[in-house]
């Protein structure tokens, strides 16, 4: 009888797959990332290592002693004390302890903190009280803390901000004044990316993350480039992350460009470059997740995206592996088999040098 | 790393340093004010501590190079140093800039105005 492997769909979904089913979704996840990325594909040496990985027959796996890398998240201690819908387990605590849980509990490299809702817009109002809280879990921190917040485009435009959606412009055919709604908005993120960044700063701010760009677009990978740009030349000393929302930047405008370099279509290869010359000091590479191939499809395809984004980078690269992205499969409760066969693989192939 | 529910444990004991538990924090700070990579980050920092790459993880000999350099250790007790005033010996020790530490230090040793 044939043996097969635990293991599991982009979905989560438990499966049991033959060695040579496997070993034809490495393969296939292998030139996915090649002809899409425009990148070299995994070698067969590296493509063993990955079966190895996916096949350990040990419930969860972990890199080599020596081989342990930096962690960065997005807001990882909101997670302690927010609710469901933010990925929270609702823990009736306050922030602060969490803070100091996240430090001494969950025992994680840096600490992420953030405003609840966690987009930029909504936290402009209440920028005082966000200093106040930096301030005071900062003095009793003793690890990194980076304050996290998404530039989220979408909400500047109608009806949750003032400019015309473009959302609607477009599909009406009303290309140039979709492309102009979005040149507005991100005008007005920009400015406002700059002043809570700008004030966080003032107050003593070590860290700053501007987590799932692009979510929006291209118009939105702009936004956060340009203020990015700013906030290095007026907050020199306050590290920048920029994460990604996804491999791809979707040309919601198509023609935005950045410094003579067209946005849209981006996978994170380029898209690490200009981050770069935004002047950024850690890049956090996402690659989507698709739910209809299988686990070892799906981390195939993330590490080869990695490992090319690795080789070209100047700066620390740390790949997102939050839910749905990176080989960790789109399920609400990510299963640690998973999870912790995610990190091993784009630790030691794909030479992150974060999580 | 990312979202959601409890996850992040996951990812910290599959490849993380863990932090304050060994020398974690530290190579971060490398990342951040240096933007070093990870290879580079390790290295700076064992050699400022004077032990192997190896060893920057490894629990039985951090611990008590923390303990002994009051730089913060994850039992946190009363009489340890902890917070931003650990943040300022591990700026010192790695001869590195930290920007909360460097606005402490302002606010600290700034002059007395007398009232007039």
């Amino acid at each position: 009888m044939t043996e097969k492997f635990l293991t599991r769909m982009g979905d989560g979904e438990r499966v049991s797959l033959t060695a040579e089913e496997i070993r034809e979704d490495l393969e296939a996840g292998n030139q996915d990332a090649a002809q899409r990325g425009n990148i070299p594909a995994l070698s067969s040496d590296e493509l063993d290592q990955l079966f190895a990985i996916v096949t350990d027959p040990n419930r969860i796996t972990a890199v080599r002693p020596g081989r342990e890398v930096i962690t960065t998240d997005d807001g990882g201690a909101n997670m302690i004390v927010c609710d469901k819908p933010d990925g929270g387990v609702g823990l009736p605590m306050g922030y602060h302890n969490a803070v100091l849980a996240f430090e001494r509990l969950c025992c994680a490299d840096t600490i992420g903190v953030g405003h609840y809702d966690y987009s930029c817009k909504p936290v402009k109002a209440l920028i005082n009280y966000e200093k106040q809280r930096y301030y005071m879990y900062s003095q009793a921190a003793t690890i990194p803390l980076i304050y996290g917040t998404q530039p989220n485009l979408g909400v500047y435009f109608q009806p949750d901000g003032p400019f015309p959606n473009a959302t609607e412009l477009i599909p009406a055919g009303k290309i140039k004044e979709g492309q102009e709604a979005q040149e507005a908005a991100a005008e007005a993120l920009i400015e406002d990316l700059i002043y809570i960044a700008g004030e966080l700063y003032d107050a003593g701010c070590d860290g700053f993350n501007f987590d799932t760009c692009a979510s929006a677009g291209d118009a939105d990978f702009y936004a956060s480039l340009t203020a990015v740009e700013a906030l290095k030349a007026k907050a020199p000393d306050m590290a920048v992350e920029v994460g990604m929302a996804s491999e791809f930047v979707l040309g919601m405008h198509s023609e935005i460009e950045y410094k003579g370099t067209r946005l849209a279509g981006m996978y994170p290869t380029e898209q690490v470059k200009v981050v770069e010359e935004a002047g950024a000091d850690i890049f956090g590479m996402a690659v989507n997740v698709n739910t209809s191939e299988s686990f070892p499809w799906n981390l195939t395809r993330a590490v080869a995206f990695l490992k090319a984004t690795v080789e070209v980078a100047n700066i620390p690269v740390h790949p997102n592996v939050g839910m749905g992205v990176c080989g960790v499969p789109m399920l609400s409760v990510p299963p640690i088999d998973c999870v912790t066969r995610a990190s091993k693989a784009l630790v030691e192939i794909g030479k992150a040098d974060g999580l | 790393m990312g979202d959601p529910f409890g996850m992040t444990t996951a990812h910290v004991m599959a490849a993380g340093m863990c932090g304050i538990r060994t020398a974690g924090d530290l190579v971060a700070w490398m990342q951040l004010t240096r933007r070093m990579k990870i290879d580079e980050a390790k290295q700076y920092v064992a050699a400022k501590l004077g032990i192997s790459v190896l060893d920057l993880s490894n629990e039985e000999v951090m611990h008590q190079i923390r303990e002994e350099l009051d730089i913060g250790i994850i039992s946190g007790p009363a009489d340890a140093t902890k917070g931003v005033a650990a943040r300022c010996r591990i700026a010192e020790l790695l001869d590195i800039s930290i920007h909360s530490v460097n606005i402490f230090k302002e606010k600290l040793n700034a002059p007395l105005t007398p009232i007039a």
